[in-house]
Parts: structure tokens; sequence; C-alpha cells
């Protein structure tokens, strides 16, 4: 009783804007929400109660999981295609950490000379759409034997998204303040010693929320791995569209597909979460 | 520990024609505390980084004892540095800041531990040790700082205004207890503040710089009854020396209607130059309210309970012009009162470029 009074003084307080502010929040939030959900509910049924007309009531099946992970020999199975996501993933997630912090080092800490023609060299990489780089992209790699290979997905994907990272990196070690990076001179420490005691529990946050998205573009990256890795080294994006049939319906099992394809990244994005929060309080500079 | 030698330093920043610190030379002996005091820009901190190694010597040689260390990087200059807003490092208990050059030098853990214990102790910090800097007060984080400073036992301590975050009182407090740690180490320090009340009285001497270039460097009662140029003069005492502006007759300097009596030494040095129009300087405390003298109406009275400052609108050269008296704390006078100022102490005479005339 008293729990519902103070909550309704907490809305009374923000008068009648913030309240119907607040509505407006959770309608767009259902809003955005709702096609995830939709399929995910949807990996639950049969394949005719997903094509009948929507409905939320129904008997759940893990029909569909047990049917899209299902290996059948000549096919990609979930499991390999899983793997090959994860090894690219996260090979090229630790490559690209690894060059962007010395680099966004030498762009903020102690720049380089000309650092900023650096700095836009690195994100103009990005001005190319990727499709007119695919044709170059697959000589190259069919005349290194890289074609449909995981090795190539981890070059590609670490060149990808590495200048995304020295831009992330750079403004958050940009906001190291300077004294302490001069304090821990004064104190003897070697710029190694500087960027591992001091700077980098500093930007451990930034880090953390970098290489999420990392793993993020990488995961969901579909374009090169379709052009380039169509008859080996698949990785789940490609799976997920091999649930895709030309006859029958299909919209259950791609639910299914679709779901285990988000699941890793909405896990991952859930625990990075909560490290950034902790590590944003214990980062705190005053 | 060792004595600090600046020789005709000067640090030119990239894109700046003005010099921020101009041939700076300057001795520091073994085991003093040395001030640098000067007003907002006057190249305070940019002189004391180019001594920690943290900006670019443009010219001269600075040396630590026998090195000279113009060329050599921080991490080689054996010094500390306390600055402004701490730099404490945030991701470290307060015993891994105060113990981090320590382990940078590779210092055993114990002894390490022990080290850190000690300063601890002298800084009265030993039930912090294990807290992260965010979780002290502003004072307990200057005190780690000096911590962290102190652990090392360097050749030099550097201060970059390290009480200016804490609030008045405490700054007080702190600042008797850092001369009194300093004198007890011993370690000769150089010390950045802008305010002359903490630079009188901690300096054993006091550096005035203006515009990068160093005015007078003196022991604190030098510095305030010699002043070398109308700056100094004005910079140094609170409140700030009378400064009057005059023009030299046959009978001398005056103030309005009054007289002044100058020290022989003046006197020659007034005849002896041409330029006619030189710059008188009194003291407020060596000012008197009396029955005879210069008359005015009084305008300000500020009271400070041990004594008061009396503001007093007097006739110079025609023109009204504020004189600050120093009076009693018990004073009877109000605004609007009709006064008499005379003359009770030194004068000061400058001449028109600022340099100080005679002894
Ligand atoms: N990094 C820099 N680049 C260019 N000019 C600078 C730089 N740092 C300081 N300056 C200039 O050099 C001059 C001296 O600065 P400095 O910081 O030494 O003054 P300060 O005496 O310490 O002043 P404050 O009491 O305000 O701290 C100033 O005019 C300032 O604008
Ligand atoms: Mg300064």
């Amino acid at each position: 009783m008293s729990g519902g009074a103070a909550a309704g003084g907490v809305v009374g307080k923000g008068g009648p804007k913030s309240f119907l502010l607040g509505v407006l929040a959770w309608v767009v939030g259902l809003v955005f929400f709702f096609p995830v959900f939709w399929m995910v509910v949807n990996g639950f049924k049969t394949e005719e109660e997903a094509a009948a007309d929507p409905s939320l009531i129904f008997d759940p099946t893990m029909e569909q999981y047990d049917e899209v992970t299902a290996e059948t020999t000549g096919l990609l199975g979930f499991g390999e295609a899983f793997s090959n996501s994860l090894w690219a993933v996260a090979i090229s997630t630790f490559f690209v950490m690894l060059m962007a912090v010395p680099a966004a080092y030498a762009l903020s800490i102690r720049p380089v000379a000309k650092w900023r023609d650096v700095l836009f060299f690195f994100i103009s990489t990005k001005f190319l759409p990727i499709v007119a780089a695919i044709l170059p992209l697959w000589i190259i790699a069919r005349d290194l034997d890289l074609l449909n290979t995981r090795l190539l997905l981890i070059v590609l994907y670490t060149a990808m998204n590495l200048p995304l990272a020295i831009w992330m990196l750079r403004s958050f070690f940009s906001e190291v303040p300077r004294e302490l990076i001069e304090a821990a001179q004064i104190d003897g420490a070697s710029i190694r010693g500087q960027i591992t005691s001091v700077i980098l529990p500093i930007v451990a946050p930034g880090l953390a929320a970098t290489a999420l998205l990392c793993v993020i573009f990488a995961w969901n990256e579909y374009f090169l791995a379709v052009q380039l890795n169509n008859a080996g080294g698949e990785t789940v994006p490609i799976w997920v569209t091999g649930n895709v049939s030309t006859r029958g319906n299909f919209l259950a099992k791609l639910s299914a597909a679709s779901t285990l394809a988000t699941l890793p990244v909405v896990l991952a994005g859930w625990i990075a979460q909560k490290r950034m929060i902790r590590g944003l309080a214990m980062g705190a500079i005053k | 520990m060792a004595e600090v030698r600046y020789e005709n330093a000067s640090r030119i920043y990239p894109g700046s024609e003005i010099p921020a610190v101009n041939e700076l030379n300057l001795d520091i002996d073994d085991g003093e505390l040395l001030v640098l005091v000067g007003p907002s820009g006057s190249g305070k901190s940019t002189a004391l980084r180019m001594l920690a190694g943290l900006e670019f010597v443009d010219q001269g040689s600075v040396y630590i004892g026998e090195n000279d260390v113009t060329l050599s990087p921080p991490q080689d200059r054996d010094i500390a540095m306390v600055f402004q807003n701490y730099a404490l490092y945030p991701s470290m208990t307060v015993a891994a800041n105060m113990g981090f050059a320590l382990k940078q030098q590779k210092v055993p853990k114990a002894e390490r531990m022990e080290r850190v214990r000690e300063a601890a102790r002298i800084l009265d910090l030993e039930e912090y040790l294990d807290r992260k800097p965010k979780n002290l007060s502003g004072g307990q984080r200057q005190r780690v700082a000096m911590g962290r400073a102190i652990v090392r036992k360097p050749q030099v301590f550097l201060m970059d205004e390290p009480l200016s975050n804490l609030d008045a009182k405490l700054r007080v407090q702190t600042r008797t207890e850092l001369a009194d740690l300093q004198a007890r180490l011993g370690v000769t320090t150089v010390y950045v503040t802008h305010d002359q009340v903490e630079a009188m009285t901690m300096g054993h001497r006091v550096a005035v710089l203006k515009d990068g270039v160093l005015q007078q460097a003196d022991r604190p009662r030098t510095l305030y009854s010699k002043p070398v140029n109308r700056f100094v003069a004005g910079f140094i005492g609170s409140p700030a020396m009378n400064l009057i502006d005059t023009d030299v007759t046959s009978e001398g300097v005056a103030i309005g209607t009054l007289g002044l009596t100058l020290d022989p030494s003046v006197s020659s040095a007034l005849t002896a130059q041409d330029d006619r129009e030189v710059t008188v300087g009194v003291r407020p405390e060596h000012l008197k309210l009396s029955t005879a003298g210069l008359p005015g109406e009084v305008t300000v009275v500020e009271e400070l309970g041990s004594e008061s400052f009396v503001h007093v609108t007097v006739e110079h050269r025609g023109e009204p012009l504020v004189l600050v008296v120093r009076d009693a704390g018990e004073t009877t006078t109000t605004r609007g009162d009709i006064v008499h100022v005379d003359v009770a102490g030194p004068t000061h005479v400058f001449e028109n470029g600022g340099a100080r005339l005679g002894e």
C-alpha cells in the first residue's frame, strides 16, 4: 500500500510532462523490441503455427531448435558455423585490440607528427563501399589460396574493425588526465609501465566497450563472409540463411536459427555492460 | 639531496614568440625551500616543469647536484612532484600509490611496505592505506600526494600549488606542517604558489617571476623591505604597498602637500638622473593617522580585528588619490571622517622604468 503511494508520489513529483515522456519511452521501446520478441516467439512454434495468423497462444516446442542444430552430412552444421564464427571473431578482436592500443597511444597521449592526418587516413579506409572492393579482395584471396578459410575472415575482420577501434580508444585515451601520466613518468615508470599500470586501468571500460563493438561487428558480418567463404569457413550468418528453403514454410526454423545467432551477442553485451559499469565506477578519477 | 641550478634556462612554447620562462638564472641550495611566486601566467609552473623534465628546455641548462639534467627524461632525475590536483592513480590503493615509485625502482616488497608505512605514519595516513583515492577527503588526498613524494627520498621535491585545492583553514594548517616536514627531511624543495602569503611564510627564499622573467630572489624579509622594483613592491605584501607617481622638485618628492624625507642614497640617485617623474612606495603600516599631515576623507574602513586598514582619499597633483593606512584594531575612525595622514616609516622610490633607487 505505502509502496504504491510512494511510487505514485514519484510520478506526481515529475509532473504530467515527465509522466508522458515515460509513457512515450515505453511505447518506443516496445515498438523496437517487438520484432525481436516475435522472432523469439516464432522460434518455439511449429511451421504451421508460425505461418498461420499471428497468435500468442500456442504449445511451445523445441522442434525447430532440434531441427536447425541437427547435423546433416554435406550440409553446413550449426556447430561448425559457430566455431568458425568464434575463431574469426575472437582472433580478429584480439589482434585489433593489440594494434589499436599502441596506435591510440601514439595519436592521443604522445601525438606523433601529423596525427590528425593519420587519424583521417584510418577513418578514410571506411569511406569505400565494401562492395566496390570485393572483386579485388576476391582475386587477392584466390591468388593467396585463402578463399573459404577462417584465416581470410580473421584478416578481413581485423582490417575492418581496426580503424573504428583506434578512433574509439583514442577518445578514451584522451580523457586520461595528463598529470597522471606525468606523475608516472616522474615516479620512474617506463612507457610500458605507464600504459599497463596507469593508463589501461583507467581506460578499461573503454577497452571493454571497444572490444565488444568489434565482437558484434565481426559476429554479424555477412557480406564478406557470403562472397568469399560460401564453400568452407562459413560463419553463423551464412548458416542462418541456410535455413531459408525454396519450398515449404521456414519462418519458425529461421526464427529459431536467428535467435541462436543473436544469443551470443546479447550475452556478450549483457556481461560487458555489467563490467563496464563496474569499470567506470572503479576508474573514477576524482 | 642536492642543490639545483638554472642557467639561462628558457622555454619557448611552440607557436609562441615570447618565452614562457626567459633566461632564468637561479641557484637553490641543498636543503633549501625555495618558493616560486608570481601572478597567473608568469611562468612558475613552466619553470618547475623544466626542472621536472616535463617541459623541454629550449635554451640554457638545468642542473641537479653536479649533473646536467637538461636533456634527461623525468625518470632519470630522481625527483618527486606533488601536483595541484594531486594526480593520484585512481585504480590503486593509497599504499600502492605511495609505493609505486619504489616498485619501479625494484625495491623488494618488504622494504617497500616498510617505507610506505613509515611515510603513512609521518602523515597520519595509516588507517587509509587500503582505500582508493576517490574515497578520501581533499585533505587526505593531499597527504597521500605528499606521501608519494616522501617515500622516495628523492634529490628534490617539486610542488605546484599543492595546497590550492584545500579550504582556507586547512591550507594554513597544512602549510605549517609542510614547512616543518621539509625542514625535518632536509630535501631541497621548489614550491610554486601564486599566494604571496604562502610564499612569505614558507620560503627560505622567494623568487618572484613576472612574464617569465625572474624579478628578485631573496629572503622573505629582504623581499619585503628592499623590493628591487615597482612590481615586486606591489606584489609582495597584503594589502599592497601604496604606489604613488609623483614629480621630483627641488625640494625632493611629495605626496600631495606632504614632503618626504628620503634616504641619502635615494636623494643622491634622484639628483643624478634626468627623468623627473618617480614612483614613491609606502606600505600601509608605514603610514599613520595623525593630527598633522596630509588631510583626506575616509572612504572605507576594513576592520580585521587585530588591525584595521583605513582607505583615505587625499589630493595629489590636483586629483583624488586613495592611500591605505594601517590603524589599530580598535580604531574609532569611520567613513566620512576627515583625517590626516603622515609617514611613519621607510619609503621606497622607484624610477620611471620601475627599478629601485638607492639602497
Ligand atoms: N602547453 C603550453 N603551450 C603554449 N603555451 C603555454 C603552455 N603552457 C603554458 N603556456 C603559456 O606560458 C605562460 C606561463 O604559463 P605557466 O603555466 O607557467 O604559468 P603559471 O605561472 O604557472 O600560472 P598559474 O598561476 O596560472 O598556474 C602562460 O602565458 C601560458 O599561457
Ligand atoms: Mg601554474
